[in-house]
């Protein structure tokens, strides 16, 4: 159905779109928050070469439409046929192989990826309903277990705040990790369903009350995050934030020990928020959810019950 | 033979308009009418009504996010006006518009005089005022609406702090159940309409795409809907009476209400999606005056999304309590669903492609809405991609995602199929000039403001959050500014379609010169569609086809 000049036209027109989309896809690393982790390498590498293949897609169906609307007006009263062809066996086959080996090749690469992350595991076969006091016990035997972990930090989490007990039990609301090291965080909740999220991590994972879920990963870049919970969590979802640092071993094991000897007094917003609201436009007085103080793993160090 | 439009323009056009006194008469369509015309017509000015009050609420989200700080609104408020947001558009919006035009449609499609069970067509309508009404009632109880989000996942959902038995979540439960009910009768009624109605000739591979999708769409209705009504009524139980099907605390599992929520909810999007698709196919070939490229593999691409749509929903859950090897499969699943989707978005640009385009306000908002969803559909197999979506999962990508298909397609699409056949349903013209401002004032604002939201969503702003880091704002200013614009680009289709109807030029039956058996009877047809039912002899999407390219009935336009 064309001539040779539109095969010419349409050769160029592939060869200039492979460019463009491989020059899209490698701007796609800048729109990313900076990577603080292994783990955030991998993913942005995917997302690169999604960024580069889409980019492909719409910019090709798009300037085809763009084509016809510059080239192929009717004139007004012209209702005559635009071009007489009911389908053509052979684009057909073509554009239904086109979108398979593509998604196939996507697949594989995600596929690839996740295999390399390595990040969950979920423990919920072997003790669904673990109350938050008893130790987690790290059940080899279950399939989605990750790699071992060179660190181990518990991470509990209830509307809306965030507490972590480390390995030598102290216990804070600030999330402190080494660097380059593994690091497996056991993460628990105890009323509704709050998400354990650092966009510079690119992890996610919710945290689902009566289920233990391990989350493992490598940080890679010192300095200070923003921790946020990722599932809606109730009325002061949007303060359920914390601080992470990574920092070099030393500087953590001094933390440690800093923070073991010191009374910490936590600031948690959501309270602070719930004794004295902002003043907004409208006012629904609707009831809230009251948040508590202090945090679990707060409150278990008051009450010296590990 | 065929029934031949040309043969009822001229002479007793007059006599047909009074046979059809009945149908100018405005107070039919707020009594109980079983004439699926006229249902059709409640059902899409009524919906109609709640996109506009679900467009006000998005407007005030909006302006919330104008800052970073929690200033507009407080935030039990916030949390409620972005879950009834949700709610209205999904099934107060864009589902029950769907079955109103199919409604309208899908018997004139196919040669039938009704649909198969015009009493309980009329049931499924009444359902929905009352319970749109009961919904929003609920800004009016003591605990304000539902505010745990369109999900209304437990435990959250659960959480009634003032207590009280007549509250929010009961009352959302309550109205979506209703609605439920209503569309599983209308799914009946369609699949038996579909299957039994058809007029001599009109053999499956006769029908339009547009019938099709609506076929797939009411199908999926029936197999997944009960999912969803079954997940709500134990979620009734837990929250009212005591039960703990979904409570942890009492042996109960979140989770499995997420699995039930999304078996529905995935598919629903496709019972949102389809049609808008059938749509495209209908109006496209129409204004670039070709058949529908690759008919028949369109038409089985629509089953076959269908069909895949039903093993895809853990994708939802990529982040929650999933393990590995089901976050494999489910990313497999859905990758799939990208092929029979891209036959479709090649068909319909091979069907443009070197053709003679009319761009009236319909084709421009088909190809405005077809182009946008190539950006939708991109950044969806972005997101079955596993460890992609682990990072922007829940996240202002997501939302700016799922508005590229609900906004820039989904209602793209309806606003293209209103258009077109505005003139068959109301008998009269609506304003050119109107209907293309109406197009670049949605158009522009809309990839706008939802464009926005992808970056934020990359660099890590979280979806339902009322206040945010102040980094963000650079983008949300945009997109606040550009969604007010959005708002206010109703008011010329407001104004265009009133006046039209009221005092639009007359229009002939077939403005278009489109094929299909709906533009061979008159504008707007008689009670019973057709003088007689018409016998089917050719194929669908005859464009090529002298009869329709002559303009036989132009010196009828005044
Ligand atoms: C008219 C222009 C629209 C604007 C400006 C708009 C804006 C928004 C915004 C800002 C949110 C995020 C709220 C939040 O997460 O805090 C949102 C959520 C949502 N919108 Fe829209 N929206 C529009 C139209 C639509 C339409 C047509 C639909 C149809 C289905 C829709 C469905 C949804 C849904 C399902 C949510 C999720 C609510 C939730 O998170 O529970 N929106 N919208
Ligand atoms: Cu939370
Ligand atoms: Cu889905």
């Amino acid at each position: 159905m064309f001539s040779v000049f539109e095969y010419v036209l349409i050769a160029v027109y592939v060869a200039v779109l492979l460019v463009v989309s491989r020059w899209i896809g490698q701007q796609a690393f800048s729109w990313m928050p900076p990577q603080a982790t292994a783990e955030a390498q991998r993913v942005d590498d995917l997302f690169s070469f999604l960024v580069s293949i889409g980019a492909f897609i719409l910019l090709g169906l798009i300037g085809i439409m763009i084509y016809a609307i510059a080239f192929h007006r009717a004139p007004p009263e012209d209702y005559t046929e635009g071009h007489p062809s009911r389908g053509d066996a052979r684009l057909e086959i073509l554009w239904t192989a086109t979108p398979t080996l593509l998604v196939v090749w996507i697949a594989f690469q995600s596929f690839n990826i996740y295999q390399q992350l390595n990040i969950l595991g979920l423990k919920q076969i072997v003790h669904l309903h673990t109350p938050l006091e008893s130790a987690p016990a790290y059940a080899a035997t279950v399939s989605d277990v990750p790699k071992p972990a060179s660190e181990t930090i518990d991470v509990f989490v209830k509307q809306w705040d965030w507490s972590f007990r480390y390995p030598n039990n102290v216990t804070s609301n600030q999330l402190h990790l080494p660097i380059n090291r593994s690091t497996r965080l056991n993460l628990q909740a105890q009323d509704v369903i709050h998400g354990f999220y650092v966009p510079e991590f690119r992890l996610k994972q919710d945290i689902i009350p009566g289920r233990d879920i391990d989350i493992v990963l490598t940080p890679i870049r010192s300095g200070k995050y923003r921790l946020k919970d990722s599932q809606f969590s109730g009325t002061y979802f949007a303060l359920m934030e914390t601080d992470v640092y990574v920092e070099s071993l030393d500087q953590y094991n001094q933390w440690l020990t800093q923070t073991a000897n010191s009374e910490q007094t936590p600031a948690n917003q959501a309270v602070a928020e719930n004794i004295q609201p902002p003043k907004t436009l409208f006012n629904s007085g609707w009831n809230t959810v009251t948040p508590a103080q202090p945090g679990i793993a707060n409150k278990r160090k008051q009450n010296n019950d590990t | 033979m065929t029934h031949d439009f040309s043969q009822e323009i001229t002479g007793d056009r007059e006599s047909e308009n009074s046979q059809n006194q009945e149908g100018n008469n405005w107070q039919q369509y707020f009594t109980f009418n079983t004439d699926h015309k006229v249902i059709g017509i409640q059902y899409m000015v009524m919906t109609f009504m709640f996109f506009l009050i679900g467009g006000l609420l998005a407007m005030l989200i909006r302006a919330e996010l104008l800052t970073p700080e929690s200033n507009l609104v407080d935030r039990p408020l916030y949390n409620g006006l972005f879950t009834m947001h949700g709610t209205i558009m999904i099934f107060l919006w864009i589902i029950p518009f769907n079955a109103g035009l199919s409604n309208y449609l899908v018997p004139l499609m196919i040669g039938a005089r009704d649909m198969a069970f015009p009493l309980l067509n009329a049931i499924s309508f009444w359902i929905l005022p009352p319970a749109g009404l009961l919904l929003l009632s609920s800004f009016f109880v003591p605990n304000g609406t539902a505010q745990s989000g369109w999900w209304s996942y437990p435990p959250i959902s659960l959480q009634i702090p003032g207590g009280g038995l007549i509250n929010g979540e009961f009352i959302w439960i309550v109205s979506l159940v209703l609605i439920g009910i209503s569309s599983i009768m209308g799914a009946v009624n369609f699949m038996t309409t579909i299957f039994w109605m058809r007029a001599p000739g009109m053999t499956f591979f006769r029908m339009p795409v547009f019938v099709w999708s609506v076929l797939s769409a009411q199908l999926l209705q029936l197999i997944n809907l009960p999912a969803l009504t079954g997940a709500l009524i134990l979620l009734l139980f837990d929250l009212s009476f005591g039960t703990q099907f979904f409570k942890p605390d009492g042996n109960g599992d979140p989770i499995i209400y997420q699995h039930l929520f999304w078996f529905y909810s995935h598919p629903a999007v496709y019972i949102m999606a389809l049609p808008a698709f059938g749509i495209f196919a209908e109006v496209l070939p129409a204004f670039s005056r070709n058949p529908l490229f690759g008919y028949r593999s369109v038409a089985l691409a629509t089953l076959g999304i269908a069909f895949i749509s039903i093993f895809v929903w853990a994708h939802h859950m990529f982040t929650s309590a999933t393990p590995g090897w089901m976050r494999m499969t489910f990313m497999a699943t859905s990758m799939l669903v990208a092929i029979p989707t891209g036959i479709k978005a090649f068909a319909w640009t091979a069907t443009i492609w070197r053709s003679k385009l009319h761009l009236e306000t319909p084709m421009l908002f088909a190809m405005g809405g077809a182009a946008m969803f190539i950006f939708g559909g991109v950044t969806g197999v972005m997101l079955a991609a596993t460890p992609f979506d682990i990072h922007v999962n829940n996240t202002y990508f997501v939302v700016g995602h799922f508005h590229y298909i609900v906004f820039n397609t989904i209602t793209m699409a309806i606003f293209a199929a209103i258009y077109y056949w505005f003139p068959k349903i109301t008998g009269r013209m609506y304003a050119e000039g109107w209907g293309k401002l109406h197009f670049w004032l949605t158009f522009i604002p809309a990839n706008i403001t939802f464009f926005s939201m992808h970056p934020l969503g990359l660099q890590g702003m979280l979806r339902r959050v009322s206040s945010y880091d102040p980094q963000y704002q650079g983008w949300n200013i945009i997109a606040s500014l550009a969604s007010f614009l959005l708002g206010a680009s109703t008011l010329p289709f407001i104004a265009n379609i009133v006046g039209s109807w009221l005092y639009g030029p007359r229009a002939v039956d077939n403005p278009w010169h489109a094929t299909g058996l709906e533009w061979t009877t008159s504008s707007p047809p008689p009670r019973d569609n057709f003088e007689e039912i018409p016998i089917v002899k050719r194929p669908p999407y005859d464009y090529g086809n002298p009869k329709y390219s002559i303009i036989e009935n132009s010196n009828n336009n005044e």
